[in-house]
C-alpha cells in the first residue's frame, strides 16, 4: 500500500493534468484551479524545507568543528539577521525599513559584485585557454569574436557588416542548433513524464527501485 | 626570455587591472557611441507602443535577482517608463523571492517619475512560490493566485484590477529574467492561453530565445545591456543601459585583443618548440 498509493495518485493527477488542456468544461477547470492552489501551497513548504536543511548542514559543520566552519557562522549571521529584521519591523518591505535597507544596500551590491567578477575571469580565461587548436575551435573563436563585436556599438562603427554577420550567426546556425537541442529535450521530458506516470520510473519515491 | 614566453606567463592580475580600468574610465569620459536598434527590440517596443492608454493592463513579471540586476534593471525601468508615459495600466509581480525588492524599487522609481498613483495606475502583486503553478493559475483566475496585493489589500479594492480575471484581460506580458522564467512564461502562458509574451534576458541567455522569437512565441526580446540601451534609445531616455554600452564596447575589444595575443603567443611558442625539437635541443 505504501508504494501503490503514491503510484496511483501520480498516475491519476498526471493523466488529469494532461487531459484537462483538452476539456474546457467548468467542473474540470474548477478542479484544475484547486489543484494549482494545492501545488502552490506544497511548493511554499519547499522554502521551509530548504531553510531547515541549510540550518542542519551548517549546524553539523559547527558541531563537528569542520575546517571551513567560519563560513557557517557567516551563513547563520546573515540568515538570522534578515529573519530578525523581518520580524521586528511591522512593514518589513516598506522603503527605509531595516530589512529593505539591508536588502538594497548589502545583498544587491554583494550579488551584483559576484556576478561582475565573471567579466574578469572571462577575460583571463579567454587569454589563457581560447586557442585555435582545431578547425572547430577556430570556427568557434571567429564566431565569438564577431558576436562580441556585433553586440556592442563599436561593432557598428567598425563596419555595418559586423552586426549583419552577428544577426546571421544568431538567427541561422545558433537557432538551428538550439531548436534541435530543444526538440530532443522536449521528447526526453515527455518520455520521462510518461515513465513516471506509468510507474516505470520510481526514483522519485526514494529507495532503490 | 622571448616575447611569447613573457606573454604566456603574464600575471593574470594585470589582466584584471586592465579590465577594471577599461570598465571605469568610460563612465567618467563617455565615448557616446551610437546604438543601432535591432528588430527584436523594435518589435517589443512596437508591441508596447500599440497598447491603448487606459486600456487592458500590461503585466510585468520582474523575475531577476540582484546578481543580474545591472543588466535587467535598465530594461524593466525602460519598459515601465514607456508604459507610464503612455498611461498604460501596469500590473507588476515576481516569480522569484529575491525579485520582490527588485520589482518594488523599479516600479516605485518609475511611478514617482511620472506621478502615478498606486492602485489607480499600477499595482504590485508581490511574490508567489511555484513558477509553473503560478503562471497556469493566472490563466484561470488571478485572484486565486494573488487574493491580495503585496501590501495585503484585496484585489477587489484596487481600481486598476477591476474586471481583470485572467490572461484574456491582460494586453501584453513582459518578463525580465536572469533564469528560465521566460521559458516558463512561454510554456504555461503563451501556449495554453495564447497570451502575447515579450522578454528581457541577460546577454548570455539571449541566444537561447531565438527559436521562440522565430516561431512567434515571443513578440520581442531585449538581450543584455545592449537590449536595454536600444530600448532607451527608442523611448528617447538614455540611462544606465546607454551608459554601460561604452564600457561594454571597450571590454569586448580588449577580450578580442587578449584572444589574439594569447593565440599569437601560443603559436609562436609551439613553433619555437618544434624548431628546437628538430634541432635536437630538447
Amino acid at each position: 500500500m505504501r508504494r501503490q498509493l503514491p503510484l496511483a495518485l501520480c498516475f491519476i493527477f498526471g493523466v488529469f493534468t494532461a487531459i484537462q488542456y483538452y476539456v474546457p468544461h467548468f467542473r474540470v477547470q474548477w478542479f484544475q484551479e484547486r489543484l494549482l492552489q494545492w501545488l502552490m501551497t506544497l511548493l511554499a513548504f519547499a522554502f521551509l524545507l530548504g531553510t531547515v536543511s541549510l540550518i542542519k548542514v551548517h549546524y553539523h559543520k559547527l558541531r563537528d568543528r569542520a575546517p571551513d566552519r567560519g563560513f557557517s557562522l557567516v551563513v547563520f549571521a546573515g540568515l538570522f539577521t534578515m529573519i530578525g529584521l523581518g520580524f521586528i519591523h511591522p512593514d518589513h518591505h516598506a522603503p527605509g525599513s531595516p530589512f529593505n535597507q539591508m536588502f538594497l544596500n548589502v545583498q544587491v551590491p554583494i550579488e551584483a559584485t559576484m556576478f561582475s567578477l565573471l567579466a574578469f575571469y572571462v577575460a583571463s580565461a579567454a587569454f589563457r585557454a581560447f586557442r585555435a587548436r582545431t578547425l572547430e575551435a577556430t570556427l568557434l573563436l571567429i564566431a565569438a569574436a564577431i558576436v562580441m563585436l556585433g553586440r556592442v556599438p563599436i561593432g557598428d562603427l567598425i563596419s555595418p557588416k559586423i552586426p549583419e554577420a552577428t544577426r546571421w550567426i544568431l538567427e541561422v546556425p545558433n537557432l538551428t542548433a538550439k531548436r534541435g537541442v530543444m526538440i530532443g529535450v522536449g521528447l526526453g521530458m515527455m518520455a520521462t513524464a510518461l515513465k513516471i506516470m506509468l510507474g516505470i520510473e520510481r526514483a522519485w519515491m526514494g529507495g532503490s527501485d | 626570455m622571448s616575447w611569447y614566453d613573457w606573454l604566456l606567463g603574464i600575471d593574470r592580475r594585470w589582466i584584471f587591472l586592465t579590465i577594471a580600468i577599461a570598465v571605469v574610465i568610460p563612465f567618467f569620459a563617455p565615448l557616446g557611441l551610437p546604438v543601432v536598434v535591432t528588430p527584436p527590440v523594435q518589435n517589443l517596443y512596437d508591441a508596447v507602443e500599440a497598447l491603448e492608454p487606459d486600456g487592458k493592463p500590461l503585466l510585468l513579471s520582474i523575475d531577476y535577482t540582484p546578481a543580474t540586476s545591472p543588466e535587467l534593471e535598465p530594461m524593466s525601468s525602460g519598459v515601465l517608463r514607456h508604459a507610464f508615459r503612455k498611461d498604460i495600466p501596469v500590473i507588476v509581480m515576481t516569480l522569484h523571492p529575491a525579485g520582490y525588492g527588485m520589482a518594488e524599487s523599479a516600479i516605485l522609481a518609475a511611478a514617482e517619475e511620472f506621478g502615478k498613483e498606486y492602485g489607480e495606475d499600477y499595482v504590485f502583486l508581490g511574490f508567489q512560490p511555484g513558477t509553473s503553478a503560478v503562471i497556469l493559475g493566472l490563466g484561470v483566475n488571478i485572484r486565486t493566485v494573488f487574493p491580495e496585493d503585496a501590501y495585503g489589500t484585496p484585489l477587489s479594492e484596487l481600481p486598476v484590477m477591476e474586471g481583470i480575471r485572467n490572461y484574456d484581460d491582460v494586453s501584453l506580458l513582459i518578463t525580465f529574467a536572469g533564469w528560465s522564467a521566460a521559458e516558463a512564461w512561454i510554456y504555461y502562458a503563451h501556449q495554453p492561453s495564447g497570451q502575447i509574451v515579450g522578454a528581457g534576458v541577460t546577454a548570455v541567455m539571449a541566444t537561447d530565445y531565438y527559436p521562440y522569437l522565430d516561431a512567434g512565441q515571443l513578440v520581442g526580446l531585449l538581450g543584455g545591456m545592449r537590449g536595454a540601451a536600444e530600448y532607451e534609445r527608442l523611448i528617447d531616455r538614455p540611462d544606465a543601459g546607454a551608459r554601460g554600452m561604452d564600457s561594454q564596447s571597450v571590454i569586448h575589444l580588449i577580450i578580442i585583443l587578449l584572444i589574439v595575443l594569447g593565440n599569437a603567443a601560443y603559436f609562436a611558442s609551439r613553433r619555437a618548440r618544434r624548431l628546437a625539437q628538430a634541432r635536437g635541443e630538447i
